[in-house]
């Protein structure tokens, strides 16, 4: 039994890489992920990734940010301590606008941050994890999951015909900057 | 994205659009000269109405020189594809301008008598009878006007008429340089047009950026002389672009529908879409921060005008406002895949048109014919009549240059495999 965990495929072409999924496409050989050191248009639709939900996220942290400060001063300036500023009346709307507005877009982007790197692990001090580390400089990467996926020769095979330039059998799934 | 398209594809003008466009013509004639037989509140109306439409007609044509400019100075590839639209706006702005002049020209010499608010008649013009009425800034005349006096050095006839001829001019030429320098292009190819594109767009931003809201200042908020919000030019501003924007994304989806721009994908639709939702928003933004400061300070004389806007003739409109070009396209349009709907885009717009329509008659309406407003022949056959003789123009425009598609130009590749 090999211990080997991921197998991946190095390119340093992006459209030999796009050559890559393709074929192991073509042979039904299911690809765990792909690592692009910059944005390609059009790679999402081809791996078939699911739409991002960050954007729900989003939604929600801007409700939840209007919600808290609508509150936060409906409670002190209306409700606990009234005061008279300018003669206006102490529930007025137009008042409320402003800062309901800013915590929206405060919450909206604190929280998509935070979302981002609890779905990534990236957290501020932690180093990051990657399968390779030239995956973030100028290889193009696929990776599939050796388990299952045998015989581990055919599928270097299938990369080498591709142009992978170089091909890893790795026991371990990730390599620490560390 | 076809691997095959056919840029020496022209667009065609006849059939079903040009005789529409010609009919809403004849349609806004009969309005206005109905507007002038019915006499009485009815020319006011009919003045007010021919200075709504033509401010909004120069504003898309302006919108079109301004999109193309930005996006020259941006270096942005994504609209190279349907950048003939905004062109054709452009080239169109001249014959605008030229409107907008004849009716304030009219407006401007035609009077009618008033009774003034002190039970006194007077003579004044239909439109900028607040500072244009005459013997308003003469001292020791009955009609003399100390607040109005004051700010003669800006409202006046010479000042006025000099400084439309000027910004209007410069624009046109602005605009027709840029659709020159893109057909120019086609022709000889290279880089020198688009270099020359984005030399002639950096001038023209600096310039418009700065006499924009003055044009506005002069054209609109001046009905209401003795108000001024210095607001007021990026309100218009935003309003300008926003209906500007959603008139260039339905020619183009219209156009589309008829089997032109086979090129264009959802992904050009998706960023009109993004620019159309965030300026509602910025204008929502502005027109927000006008009335908050108002509301907030209560001084008397900046407060009139929402006083004004909130007579019950006005006041549902002064929200519907509101909802028609903030609510509807924000909930219409924020999601991604709204964007990319044909349909929903273009129902999107036509809501923006009319909203933006609106929004310009409550800037206008409330402090020329006051509570003689009305929505009916004038309303109705006026707008039609703009909107024939602007589709005229632009597709008559569209039609003469000698591809849809600018097929030299230097990002069009990048346009045509646009993808978001």
């Amino acid at each position: 039994m090999s211990k080997t965990k991921f197998i991946l495929g190095l390119f340093d072409d992006p459209d030999d890489m796009m050559h890559g999924i393709e074929k192991l496409q073509k042979n039904s050989i299911p690809i765990y992920d792909v690592y692009s050191p910059m944005p390609i248009h059009g790679i999402e639709d081809k791996l078939g990734v699911k739409e991002s939900r960050l954007g729900y996220a989003a939604f929600c942290f801007g409700c939840l940010g209007a919600c808290v400060i609508f509150s936060i001063v409906y409670y002190t300036l209306v409700h606990d301590w009234p005061m008279n500023i300018g003669g206006k009346p102490n529930f007025a709307m137009p008042n409320f606008v402003p800062f309901t507005f800013e915590w929206t877009i405060l919450f909206t982007a604190f929280g998509m941050t935070f979302t981002f790197f609890a779905a990534t692990h990236l957290f501020p001090g932690r180093a990051p994890r990657v399968m390779d580390l030239r995956a973030t400089d100028d290889r193009f990467v696929i990776a599939v999951d050796a388990k299952g996926n045998i015989p581990h020769d055919d599928i270097t095979n299938l990369l080498k015909e591709a142009g992978a330039v170089e091909v890893k059998h790795n026991d371990r799934k990730y390599v620490s900057y560390e | 994205m076809k691997t095959h398209n056919n840029f020496e594809e022209r667009f065609e003008f006849a059939g079903t659009a040009k005789t529409l466009s010609l009919v809403a013509i004849v349609i806004g004639v009969v309005a206005i000269a109905l507007g002038f037989v019915f006499g009485g509140e009815h020319v006011q109306r009919t003045y007010s109405n021919l200075l709504l439409m033509s401010y909004y007609f120069v504003c898309v044509c302006i919108a079109g020189v301004f999109f193309c400019a930005y996006q020259y100075v941006a270096q942005a590839a994504w609209s190279a594809s349907f950048i003939r639209i905004p062109q054709a706006f452009a080239k169109v702005l001249p014959y605008a301008s030229i409107i907008l002049l004849l009716v304030v020209t009219a407006g401007l010499l035609q009077t009618h008598e008033v009774l003034e608010e002190n039970g006194k008649k007077e003579m004044v013009p239909y439109l900028y009878a607040h500072w244009a009425a005459h013997g308003i800034t003469t001292p020791g005349s009955e009609n003399y006007d100390a607040t109005i006096a004051g700010k003669s050095a800006f409202l006046n006839i010479p000042f006025f008429y000099s400084f439309l001829v000027i910004v209007l001019g410069a624009y046109s030429y602005f605009g027709r340089a840029l659709a020159n320098a893109s057909e120019n292009e086609d022709e000889i190819g290279g880089m020198s047009n688009y270099n020359k594109s984005f030399k002639l767009s950096a001038i023209f931003l600096t310039i418009f950026g700065f006499t924009f809201p003055i044009f506005a200042f002069g054209t609109i908020m001046s009905l209401e002389a003795h108000w001024f919000s210095t607001m007021f030019g990026w309100y218009n501003l935003a309003a300008m672009h926003v209906s500007g924007l959603a008139i260039i994304a339905l020619t183009l989806i219209l156009l589309m529908k008829k089997g032109y721009f086979s090129w264009v994908t959802e992904n050009h639709l998706h960023d009109l879409g993004k620019l159309i939702f965030g300026f509602s928003i910025f204008w929502t933004y502005v027109w927000f921060s006008q009335f908050f400061l108002t509301w907030y300070a209560n001084m008397p004389e900046e407060s009139v005008y929402f006083y004004k806007r909130w007579e019950p003739e006005y006041k549902w409109l002064f929200w519907f406002n509101i909802v028609i070009n903030f609510v509807a396209p924000l909930l219409l349009l924020m999601s991604r895949d709204a964007k990319r709907l044909i349909n929903r885009m273009m129902w999107v717009c036509i809501i923006l048109i009319a909203g933006h329509w609106l929004d310009y008659y409550l800037m206008i309406m409330p402090g020329t014919v006051e509570s003689h407003r009305g929505f009916a022949v004038e309303e109705i056959g006026i707008f039609l009549g703009f909107a024939g003789l602007f589709t005229f123009l632009m597709l008559t425009q569209l039609s003469k240059v000698s591809s849809l598609v600018p097929k030299k130009h230097p990002f069009l590749d990048e346009s045509l495999h646009h993808h978001i």
